[in-house]
């Protein structure tokens, strides 16, 4: 469902994500983990056609990202990692805007907006404008946006970023749901372990824009002799933080917890 | 056609929702009508030019569209800095309808824009000199708008950030607007600025609007409608060109 070969990003002369190899079968899960600026989101990027990659090669669904990119985009949904709402719009024309652009029928979209909100207790807030919105709010509503159209793949930028542990687990069940009755593809990134071990079915651990490991949970922690993803982790991306990204992103995720304009 | 609407809807949403942007847009058109209308009023006369408010309200309402048209189509930077443009375009949607929508939002709401000022300039004591040329004036009206929503998204397309929106207001906007003949008649300027002002696209919006509204062209109407037109298409030719290659 989605291939990946020799990918490779450079902006100027730094790499971000250097000669990448990776396939995802349909309905499979599958978690795309590393560090902090190790190149996740810009892999992302480029498979959803918002970024043209140096050199290599994708397909999504058969369609090639860079070529095809109206077929393409048919075929994914995504929930980025940075803010995308528009905070002037209320909850619920949010949700409409994207059901709209994603020709959802209108009996459909109706239903289907109702139930996610209230799937993420938004439905009491609907006609609320974004901006009054909690930061947890906002990544709910993203998520149960990334839902109005069901697509073939769906890119789950560290989804649940900034949610609590109950939030969590419901989000997911969702999403292991719609994976199983529908054959959704999902690829997403997390920086929770223990998530990424519950949930996905393959992993590719990425760091400094190579891949460093790629299999099972299980295999993984088989191949690194340790107890949980999270040690295995540890032990295949080295000890040390990624000190200017940690700072970046730091401030990124103060930002949108502060962001009440 | 579901698309363009839904994008269209957006912006007039937004417009009617931001109060301060709405006053904001009408104090400063107002300011200027009362300022110098009055000001320079009895100068104007003196000189045989006849009565300047009716001289100055089509350049006014000319301005008036030009800012809220431009500022609609720069709103792409916001929307970049803000992560909506994101989910914009990873829609399966075309480039150019998405382009399409939101330069008829941006246009729709600096014409309506243009429209308010022209009710308020009725009590400034402004006369529109025949109602059988309001539907030709309303049409300038449009086509400065669409001219100047699509040349705020071509602009916004090539800027990364805020960083050079300051620049623009001072070096292309200001010129714009003070060199179009709304304040004062081409006829009789130095070559120069004549030259100047022929090549500036607002001075034949506000010729169109003037000759329509009041008294006295420049250019003619027929020449300022081929040169709104003829730019309108070549800048939504070209501002959907460049839309489609934003990278986020
Ligand atoms: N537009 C850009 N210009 C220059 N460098 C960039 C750009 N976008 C990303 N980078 C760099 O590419 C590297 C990878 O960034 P990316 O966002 O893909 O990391 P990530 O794996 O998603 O990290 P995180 O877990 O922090 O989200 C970083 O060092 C980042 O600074
Ligand atoms: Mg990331």
């Amino acid at each position: 469902m989605i291939q990946v070969k020799n990918l490779t990003k450079r902006f100027n002369d730094f790499t971000a994500v250097d000669n990448i190899s990776l396939s995802v079968p349909d309905g499979e899960i599958f978690a795309f983990l590393g560090p902090n600026g190790a190149g996740k989101t810009t892999t992302i990027r480029m498979l959803t056609t918002l970024l043209h990659p140096t050199s290599g090669e994708m397909r999504l669904n058969g369609y090639d990202p860079v070529t095809d990119q109206n077929e393409a985009r048919r075929s994914f949904g995504i929930v980025f990692q940075d803010p995308s709402l528009d905070e002037e719009l209320t909850a619920y024309e949010n949700m409409e805007f994207h059901g709209v652009l994603y020709k959802v029928p209108k009996d459909i979209r109706r239903g289907r907006v109702e139930q996610l909100l209230r799937f993420v207790e938004l439905w009491d807030r609907k006609d609320d404008l974004v901006k009054h919105f909690s930061g947890g709010m906002k990544r709910r509503l993203e998520i149960a946006r990334g839902l109005v159209h069901h697509p073939k793949i769906l890119f789950l930028d560290e989804p649940t970023l900034g949610l609590d542990p109950q939030t969590r687990d419901h989000i997911w069940s969702y999403i292991k749901n719609l994976n199983k009755e529908e054959r959704m593809t999902v690829f997403f990134t997390t920086h929770y372990m223990e998530e990424a071990d519950r949930v996905a079915k393959q992993v590719a651990i990425i760091d400094k824009g190579k891949i460093v490991a790629q299999g099972s949970p299980q295999e993984l922690k088989h191949q690194t002799n340790t107890s949980s993803l999270e040690d295995a982790f540890l032990a295949l991306t080295g000890r040390a933080i990624r000190e200017e990204e940690v700072g970046a992103i730091d401030h990124l995720r103060m930002h949108r917890r502060m962001r009440h304009r | 056609m579901s698309t363009i609407y839904i994008l269209w809807l957006r912006q007039l949403k937004r417009y009617f929702r931001s109060k301060t942007r709405i006053i904001g847009s009408l104090g400063q058109p107002l300011l200027f009508l009362l300022a110098l209308g009055f000001g320079f009023g009895p100068i104007f006369q003196r000189a045989g030019g006849g009565n300047y408010i009716q001289f100055l309200t089509p350049g006014i309402i000319a301005m008036s569209i030009l800012f809220t048209a431009l500022f609609s189509g720069i709103e792409i930077i916001w929307d970049r800095q803000f992560g909506f443009l994101k989910e914009t375009l990873v829609a399966p949607v075309s480039r150019l309808q998405i382009m399409i929508g939101r330069t008829l939002g941006g246009a729709t709401v600096a014409s309506l824009q243009g429209v308010i000022v022209l009710l308020l300039s009725l009590l400034v004591g402004f006369r529109p000199v025949s109602m059988a040329l309001l539907p030709m004036a309303f049409l300038f009206t449009v086509l400065i708008a669409l001219l100047f929503t699509a040349l705020g998204t071509t602009i916004a397309s090539l800027l990364e950030d805020m960083q050079g929106f300051q620049l623009i207001m001072n070096f292309l906007v200001m010129p714009i607007f003070f060199l179009s003949g709304a304040l004062f008649p081409l006829q009789g300027l130095p070559k120069g600025l004549i030259a100047v002002a022929s090549v500036n696209p607002l001075s034949y919006g506000v010729d169109g609007l003037r000759g329509t509204l009041a008294n006295g062209v420049h250019f003619g109407l027929t020449m300022d409608f081929l040169v709104l037109g003829v730019i309108v298409a070549i800048l939504l030719v070209v501002g959907g060109y460049l839309f489609s290659k934003i990278q986020v």
